[in-house]
């Protein structure tokens, strides 16, 4: 067959080259990152010059995908540094052994804490390499359209004028979003957080499928507004685009951490790109403008280099109203994150029409919303609609968390999970439709 | 144990089975068995069927799997009504441009689900450029890309080339006399179509249509991104990838998929089977091109060009945003800028030559192995060879993410042999996830094409000397060229965009093609615009090379047309 012929030869060529790509490898650190390219691209030029003789080469996944690759990949052929924005995931990295321990990278001018936030990972197997915070981005161009007054807390976007204009994304596919919710859930207690949490949801245009999602429909003007880490709110409205980025005063500066990874290749060149992330270099390139992210140093350390009106995250941290508490979010992690899928993503649209229900009955009602049997049964339509389906009784209950921390590959506890969840959703969904329900008859009133 | 020879086929035959089965067992049945695995034991490594029990316990499950089944009707249904007035039309009459319009109208499927559903945002999104247009005139808004609907809408849009492609390909190889002995009957129109034309091209259009329901029953970008997440793919990806790779329920609803994707090829199998859609005379010319009167003209160009202009909003969107400077809020983008362009060129060049040679070598690889399959499955009798079809097709309905997690896997600390190289980090293993996700397009095309094709034209050339190979190199490779060639065309740019398996399998920047590209840049607040001008250079680059396949496959069959004036001739040849 003579056609076979060229095409094996490229295959013996592409293989050959493969060979070399690999002789070449010595001197490449392969860092395995969820961050953009615009920060990513930004480090590779700088740190590449001023160390000759070393290549970083950026491995884009997210979170969830990183961390698989890294237990899916042997020993000695891993790559070498780990940097990203969710805690969390270092926690299970480190619950799996794949990090490995080097506290003399620590720069010593990087304080211990941020608010009540430790900074770095007290066994040195991670450090805080950025610091980021949580709030409300949004749209000027749609707001002037809409006629909506710029939020400023979480708070703001529970009105009924914002019904469809809020964008938001799950916990359990946004290690931000889980922060966000967690801070919420923190600063204004169990019951009253979920409130805001599924008026704000039942505000949602959509649930996002990514973190990036809730910035991207803001800045092209898909949501007025919605939750998100601030470098992305920052660097969007360096680009131009016509949005804002605010701190509510319940908000949560944590550190987005880099480890080195344990069965790396490189293991001393990767301690060096570490290093130089960490020390005053690699802290001044977060200030870049299409960066927009905040250093770990303190800001006496950096003199002369923080533009004007840049936030300071120390200053945030102290007058932020919550004191986050790391080993209760921990605790309650997938507690929450199923508890909002059940009853917000995949009842979204049932959500919505509750929360439309009742907007339109009190509009419907005005005055006549606020005594007598319409009050009782929105007030009833109401906590149907936004009181938690589990309360805080129970979610802090050891038994019950363990529940959703066992071994889902054990047939029985994964049964009794889904059974659960299904008992959630098929509530949700019941209530929301009884609200819509009270809420008609009240309007009828 | 009875030999090959004793069941009446070459030993040649039987080698080319065992080749295309140990691939098919090395890179598709080892690494989904792996992680099939996870859906059927427990912790302490027991069998159990446990983890179905939940799955069927969840009413939110059983709506999913209703949903997909909705969106994919209504999709499979959708797309057929863009896409079978678009073939005939293009195929049955005299058309300017229609290999325009056809090559055209597979560019839907060059975009990426994600980046397709950010364009169709843009412009039909609540604040779209069409709902923002129709606020300012008639103060209403369309909710065209809300719930269920949306998904359909895309998808439609998406998927319909599927169908288009092989369509046109069944009909031209439809022969004319059959067409023409109907027209003398006093068969006219739509008739004509419905009685004669059509039930011809059955078999291009319900491999098509197979393929667009499997697609949309297991895609996940679409819905994902318009978040519709009460559908099986969705529940499938969020269960493995938030509460963990280990858990069993995410790989259930994979089973599920699997499970169900095959009975619809089966079905469409049935459909089918017992009957004969081969026409003997391939020597008759194809259908003949009908001239349009004036009136029927406008009406079809009209037609087509909104049906064109619907079709590659998609890509009318991402070409706006690649050359905006800002587009918030507004119709259209605020300004102009060259800026994306510049920056792709000079950081990811090497993401084009990727692309190229992946998807190139596993487009390649795909022809080879459903040529083989298609002509073991209809030309021998080999024992349980229809095993190889649904095998190979079943790779249709496997999620990328599964796939790439088996091969990693399964080829953990394996070397390429003389090179030091693991096979998992080099890409090697991406062009091979390629390959294998996309092996079903290529075969149901070959297999289309081959049950075209009568079986006493081989049989012609056999009793007039040539052997087995021969016949199959000089009589059924030629006339089975244009399917092929779709075959090729679809494998190569649907791996173009594919994504799942990327991000799993991509090790280094330096080796990532396109697909990566356009992913890393879209998700970053200040760089959709790169990232849009990566996607339009993909679907520039693809379209090039889908128009030139086209053009080659039109050449060869006028090359083969003096042949066909004489059969006689035409055999004398080999």
């Amino acid at each position: 067959m003579p056609k076979i012929r060229p095409l094996a030869r490229a295959l013996t060529l592409a293989l050959t080259l493969t060979g070399i790509g690999a002789a070449a490898q010595a001197g490449t650190v392969t860092v395995i990152t969820s961050f953009p390219k615009d920060l990513t691209q930004a480090y590779k030029v700088v740190f590449e010059k001023s160390h000759p003789g070393i290549t970083l080469e950026f491995l884009n996944k997210n979170t969830v995908a990183g961390i698989a690759y890294v237990r899916e990949t042997p020993a000695g052929q891993r790559p070498d540094v780990f940097w990203a924005s969710a805690p969390d995931a270092f926690e299970l990295l480190a619950q799996a052994k794949l990090l490995a321990k080097a506290a003399d990278l620590a720069n010593a001018k990087v304080p211990d804490k941020i608010g009540s936030f430790p900074i770095n990972d007290t066994a040195g197997l991670y450090f805080g390499q950025a610091l980021a915070g949580y709030g409300i981005m949004y749209n000027t161009r749609y707001l002037k359209a809409h006629k909506l007054a710029a939020p400023v807390e979480w708070k703001d976007l529970l009105a009924p004028a914002w019904f469809g204009h809020v964008g938001i994304t799950s916990p359990s596919r946004s290690g931000t979003m889980h922060l966000t919710a967690e801070t919420i859930l923190q600063g204004e207690g169990w019951n009253e957080g979920w409130r805001t949490l599924l008026r704000m949801s039942g505000n949602s245009s959509a649930v996002t499928e990514r973190s990036f999602g809730v910035p991207d429909g803001v800045n092209n003007g898909q949501f007025g507004a919605g939750p998100v880490i601030d470098f992305f709110g920052l660097s969007s409205k360096f680009s131009k685009f016509p949005v804002e980025f605010v701190y509510p005063s319940e908000t949560s500066i944590v550190p987005a951490n880099i480890a080195l990874i344990d069965g790396a290749k490189n293991t001393e060149e990767a301690k060096q790109f570490i290093r130089y992330s960490l020390d005053l270099p690699g802290q001044e390139l977060l200030l870049d403008p299409k960066i927009s992210r905040l250093p770990v140093l303190p800001y006496s350390e950096l003199k002369g280099k923080i533009p004007d009106g840049y936030p300071d995250p120390a200053e945030i941290a102290k007058r932020s109203k919550v004191h986050f508490d790391v080993d209760l979010s921990q605790s309650r992690y997938y507690v929450v994150q199923s508890l909002y899928d059940q009853t917000i993503t995949f009842r979204l649209k049932e959500l919505q029409q509750a929360t439309k229900a009742i907007y339109d009955a009190e509009r419907k009602l005005g005055d006549k919303a606020k005594s007598g049997k319409a009050a009782e049964l929105l007030a009833q339509a109401r906590k149907l609609a936004w009181d938690p389906l589990v309360d805080e009784k129970q979610a802090a209950d050891p038994t019950f968390q363990k529940l959703f921390s066992g071994d889902k590959r054990d047939a029985s506890v994964s049964q009794k999970i889904t059974q659960l969840e299904g008992e959630w959703n098929g509530k949700a969904r019941a209530n929301y439709e009884e609200a819509v329900k009270l809420a008609g008859q009240a309007a009828a009133l | 144990m009875r030999t090959f020879s004793t069941l009446g086929l070459g030993k040649g035959t039987g080698a080319v089975a065992l080749l295309v089965l140990g691939f098919l067992i090395l890179f598709l049945v080892v690494p989904v068995g792996m992680v099939f695995h996870t859906a059927f034991v427990n912790a302490d490594g027991s069998f159990t069927l446990g983890h179905f029990q939940s799955f069927f316990h969840q009413p939110l499950m059983q709506e999913a799997f209703f949903n997909s089944l909705y969106v994919a009707g209504w999709s499979t249904l959708l797309a057929s009504l863009i896409a079978v007035p678009l073939a005939y039309f293009t195929v049955r009459f005299e058309f300017r441009g229609a290999l325009i319009i056809q090559t055209l109208g597979v560019l839907p499927l060059i975009m990426p689900p994600f980046v397709g559903a950010v364009a169709m945002q843009l412009i039909f999104g609540r604040s779209g450029s069409i709902n923002l247009l129709l606020g300012d005139w008639f103060d209403i808004n369309l909710p065209l890309m809300e719930g269920l609907n949306s998904v359909i809408f895309v998808e439609a849009l998406h998927y319909f080339p599927f169908i288009l492609m092989n369509l046109v390909v069944a009909l031209r190889n439809i022969d004319g006399s059959m067409e023409e002995a109907a027209f003398n009957l006093g068969s006219r129109g739509f008739r004509l179509f419905r009685r004669i034309i059509f039930p011809l091209a059955l078999p291009g259009f319900v491999a098509g249509a197979s393929l667009v329901f499997i697609k949309v029953f297991d895609d996940l970008g679409t819905p994902l991104v318009l978040g519709a997440t009460n559908m099986l793919a969705p529940q499938a990806y969020l269960r493995i990838t938030q509460v963990g790779l280990e858990d069993p329920l995410g790989y259930v609803i994979g089973v599920i998929i699997i499970a169900f994707s095959i009975a619809a090829l089966w079905l469409s199998t049935r459909v089918l089977s017992g009957k004969d859609y081969s026409t003997l005379q391939k020597g008759g010319g194809a259908i003949h091109k009908r001239r349009l009167r004036p009136a029927e003209s406008v009406l079809a160009y009209g037609w087509i060009i909104l049906v064109l202009l619907l079709v590659l909003s998609p890509h009318i969107g991402v070409l706006l945003l690649s050359f905006a400077s800002v587009w918030s809020y507004a119709p259209l983008p605020d300004g102009y800028t060259l800026a994306h362009y510049a920056s792709v060129f000079q950081d990811s060049s090497g993401m084009i030559a990727n692309t190229l040679l992946y998807c190139g070598l596993a487009a390649g690889l795909d022809v080879v192995l459903g040529t083989a399959i298609a002509y073991l499955l209809l030309r021998t009798r080999l024992p349980a060879r229809q095993w190889l079809d649904w095998m190979a097709s079943a790779a249709l309905a496997i999620p990328g993410i599964v796939l790439a997690i088996g091969l990693l896997r399964t080829f953990r600390g394996v070397e390429i042999p003389f090179t030091g190289t693991l096979l998992t980090s080099s890409w090697v293993l991406i062009m091979i996830a390629y390959s294998v996700r996309r092996l079903p397009y290529a075969l149901r095309s070959c297999v289309a094409s081959l049950q075209q094709i009568n079986v006493s034209l081989e049989e012609a050339a056999q009793s007039m000397g040539a052997n087995r190979w021969r016949t199959i190199r000089r009589v059924v490779v030629p006339l089975m060229a244009g399917g092929m060639l779709a075959g090729f065309v679809t494998s190569f740019i649907t791996a173009a965009v594919e994504l799942s398996a990327t991000i799993m399998l991509v090790t280094r920047e330096s080796q990532a093609p396109m697909s990566y590209g356009i992913y890393l840049y879209m998700q970053s607040a200040s760089g959709r615009g790169p990232g849009a001008a990566l996607g339009v250079l993909a679907v520039v680059a693809v379209a090039i090379g889908t128009y030139a396949s086209h053009v080659l496959v039109q050449r060869s069959t006028a090359r083969q047309r003096p042949a066909r004036t004489n059969n006689n001739e035409a055999l004398e040849t080999l």
